[in-house]
């Protein structure tokens, strides 16, 4: 790996960068209600802090959907059958921490940066690199589960329970894919020196929000299934 | 206006970038306007074929048959593929005209503009927005041309039917799967929409705009993508599992032992209640979704016109908020008689009737700020009256229908048909009506024909009363809907009503070609618009020019000393205070 120190990215921390062309009355920058404009700070938080929750929101309502469709679909056929969840599951699920834990190391450390502090031997980019390698072995894992129960002969369509265990756990492994996506964009980012510090957060909360995910559902299908 | 240079993103210079795959939330808009603008004529050419089939039910359609050997024979629609056109006509109706026009279409362009941005924060995702919408329509048109044809399940795809496969009919094949397709990818078009347009309200808003200065349609669209984020996210799971139990074999809505045409089903314990849940969780906000933008635009159009503020704003606002929550808690007023326990039909009534009381205030508001008023008689005024019209007349019908004991006996029936089409279908549609002769000279720089414009209303707004008022008649009468043909005794009187009603679509359908006319021709050679023709407050009469320039205000962001309601003001230069303008006024009317 490489072990380069990359300068700070150029946009600075947000209370230090030049007024930006809009968004003066953001969200959390609001207008009193005298109208008076003195009040107004000169900038507002990016948006991608509010999108990255608008986003989660959007996620959160998907996997609510799943879910009510499982409680429904359990309660109305009597072909509900155990179904035992394959160990490397537990195992992934540290594998996922682990990798959230590295992200915050490097989230850190580029914050740090932020701040104008040059620890030399810091290396954001490796944490970094270390979280998405962490991810791509996740789905690996989720990979060698669904293999696992194909090798129990339970597939797709075998039952009701099967059903439901593809399904979301694909599901998941799609939007962590997409963590991953975004992940692997920071880091091009941080290499170029032109990474802002919001993407970086948006891109952290999502990824730990996959994690909670995670939880949610390893729980939700040690209940059900 | 304060000196902040403005560089999102650097104005396009190749053509793909400029006009195809823009990332300029005006162009998206217009890509969209355009989309909503094919569909609405595959929509309504769709109905007309109905109508003429309901009107006539031997009468041949000559070429039809070069659409759909099969499906209408010498030109004469079989039973089937009646129902293949209403599922597709309503398809295409919902998601691809009253969802993309007065939310997608105008809310893209005008939002940014309205809230004082140079554009939406994630362009990307914008363009992105359109273009997979775009694909969805390619993807439900497309189940037009494969094997049978497209599906015939309805817009709503009651499961078990929609979840079989060929075996219940002629497109419940290939036809679910692409049309479950096409609504899924249409779904993430929505969410990326969505995602662009909360942002672009809570954070993109320019100095002195702060949320109680916005305008009504900036309310409505900010709302309506509140909405559409938690509908469409429900309603895509929905789908993907409706394809699993198409192409997977899995159970998620077929229960077992189900026999279809003599055959029995290999499939177990899926739960049919499961998929009207899902869909009508999302379906009823999805309802609101096609009329909230339409309130929105309709009271942004009135206040200009009336040269008064409406007589609340925030009471308008809260009122469409409240719109909003209580969409979610009466889904289950579709499913009376589904066979749900009569408890829960009970539970459903009670906010279906809740949901009357803001809808009702919002008409009050219109009405009282009409009372008295000298209002402005033109296209956008006309299409705004026209508008709360259809949503009163419609609405009316809504009370009845909420109580179980008597949607019992209407809802199979052409009551709910009239009912429906009022409110949401007429009444969104006069509401991009409204909204198009409003903003035209804004994003084309022309001002669209008046004659021609009031014309179109008077046309429309007759039309539209001699198809929908009969269909009350026709529900009460008993008759029941989806049928393509009436050959039972009690339905013979019924013919000629549903002849006339035939000939009113058709007459009302030709009278849309003199509204696209006046498009076309106004958007080359129409009369060059003032800078603000309709003497209007808002944002988007501010920017240095129609259409406005790459970054809606020249380089410069305005910032905004009112609200937009400042008409009619004592001791002001003029009759009204653009928002933008610093002038000091004594009092606001509704200042926030």
């Amino acid at each position: 790996m490489a072990t380069t120190v990359h300068e700070p990215p150029r946009a600075g921390r947000e209370d230090d960068s030049p007024p930006r062309p809009s968004g003066n009355g953001g969200g959390r920058n609001l207008i009193p209600a005298s109208g008076d404009l003195r009040a107004v700070k000169r900038y507002s938080p990016p948006p991608a802090f509010t999108g990255i929750w608008v986003v989660l929101a959007s996620i959160t309502m998907t996997f609510l959907a799943f879910t009510s469709a499982l409680v429904v679909r359990q309660g109305s056929g009597s072909d509900w059958r155990h179904l035992t969840l394959p160990r490397v599951l537990y195992l992934n699920t540290l594998v996922l921490f682990a990798s959230s834990i590295a992200l915050e190391i490097g989230r850190r450390q580029v914050r740090a940066f932020f701040k104008g502090v040059k620890d030399r031997a810091a290396n954001p980019a490796r944490w970094l690199s270390i979280a998405l390698f962490l991810g791509l072995l996740f789905v690996a894992g989720q990979v060698a589960a669904w293999l696992q129960l194909r090798s129990r002969g339970l597939y797709l369509a075998t039952g009701p329970n099967s059903s439901f265990f593809y399904v979301l756990t694909a599901a998941h492994a799609v939007h962590v894919l997409g963590g991953l996506g975004g992940l692997a964009r920071v880091i091009r980012k941080l290499k170029q020196s032109t990474l802002r510090k919001s993407t970086l957060d948006a891109t952290a909360h999502y990824w730990h929000f996959m994690d909670g995910l995670w939880v949610y559902l390893l729980w939700l299908l040690w209940m059900k299934l | 206006m304060h000196d902040v240079p403005v560089h999102h993103h650097a104005p396009p210079t190749s053509f793909l970038r400029k006009h195809v795959f823009s990332l300029d939330h005006k162009v998206i808009g217009k890509q969209y306007y355009g989309l909503a603008l094919i569909a609405v004529f595959v929509g309504m050419i769709l109905s007309w074929l109905m109508r003429i089939h309901l009107g006539w039910t031997n009468l041949a359609i000559p070429g039809l048959q070069l659409l759909s050997k099969s499906g209408a024979p010498g030109g004469i629609i079989t039973p089937e593929y009646y129902l293949q056109l209403m599922t597709m006509h309503a398809t295409i109706m919902v998601f691809f005209v009253l969802t993309t026009a007065p939310f997608a279409a105008f809310g893209n362009y005008f939002l940014p503009i309205q809230v004082g941005a140079e554009d939406m924060p994630f362009p990307h995702f914008n363009m992105m927005s359109f273009w997979v919408t775009f694909i969805g329509f390619v993807v439900l048109m497309s189940s037009f041309f494969v094997g049978d044809g497209p599906t015939l399940g309805g817009w709503t795809q009651y499961a078990p039917l929609s979840a079989v496969g060929a075996v219940s009919g002629p497109g419940q094949g290939t036809g679910v799967v692409l049309w479950a397709t096409a609504i899924a990818i249409f779904c993430i078009g929505q969410l990326l929409g969505s995602l662009n347009f909360i942002t672009t309200t809570l954070d993109m808003r320019t100095r002195g705009m702060s949320m109680w200065r916005l305008p009504f349609s900036a309310w409505a669209w900010f709302i309506t993508s509140i909405m559409g984020l938690t509908a469409f996210a429900v309603l895509m799971p929905a789908c993907i599992l409706l394809i699993l139990d198409h192409v997977a074999g899995t159970s998620f809505f077929v229960p077992g032992n189900l026999v279809i045409n003599g055959q029995i089903q290999p499939h177990s314990g899926g739960s049919t209640l499961l998929w009207q849940h899902l869909f009508w969780f999302f379906g009823h906000p999805e309802v609101y979704i096609a009329i909230v933008p339409g309130m929105g635009i309709v009271s942004h159009v009135l206040t200009p016109n009336l040269r008064r503020p409406l007589l609340s704003h925030r009471v308008m606002v809260y009122s469409m908020g409240a719109l909003a929550v209580l969409s979610y808690m009466v889904y289950g007023h579709h499913m009376f008689v589904s066979g749900m326990n009569p408890v829960s039909s009970l539970v459903f009534s009670f906010p279906t009737l809740v949901i009357t009381i803001p809808s009702t205030i919002v008409v009050l508001i219109w009405m009282g700020s009409l009372y008295g008023a000298k209002l402005r008689i033109n296209s956008p005024s006309l299409f705004a009256l026209g508008f709360i019209s259809m949503f009163i007349t419609g609405g009316i019908s809504g009370f009845f229908l909420a109580q179980p004991s008597i949607d019992i006996m209407l809802h199979a029936t052409y009551f709910v048909v009239g009912h429906f089409h009022l409110v949401m279908g007429v009444a969104a549609m006069f509401g991009i009506f409204a909204g198009t002769y409003f903003w035209f000279p804004k994003m084309f720089g022309r001002m669209m024909n008046e004659t021609l414009g009031k014309i179109h209303f008077w046309l429309s707004f007759v039309g539209a009363y001699c198809i929908f008022m009969p269909f009350h008649y026709l529900g009460i009468a008993g008759n029941v809907r989806r049928y393509p043909a009436f050959t039972d005794d009690y339905l013979q009187p019924l013919i000629p009503l549903h002849r006339f009603i035939t000939v009113a679509a058709v007459l009302t359908g030709i009278a849309q070609f003199i509204f696209l006319y006046n498009l076309v021709h106004s958007r080359f050679w129409g009369k060059p618009a003032p800078e603000n023709p309709w003497e209007a407050t808002s944002l988007e009469w501010s920017t240095p020019s129609s259409p406005p320039p790459f970054d809606n205000f020249g380089g410069k962001l305005p910032t905004v000393y009112h609200d937009p309601h400042q008409y009619g003001v004592e001791g002001a230069s003029a009759d009204y205070v653009m928002q933008t303008s610093p002038e000091q006024i004594k009092s606001g009317h509704d200042e926030a």
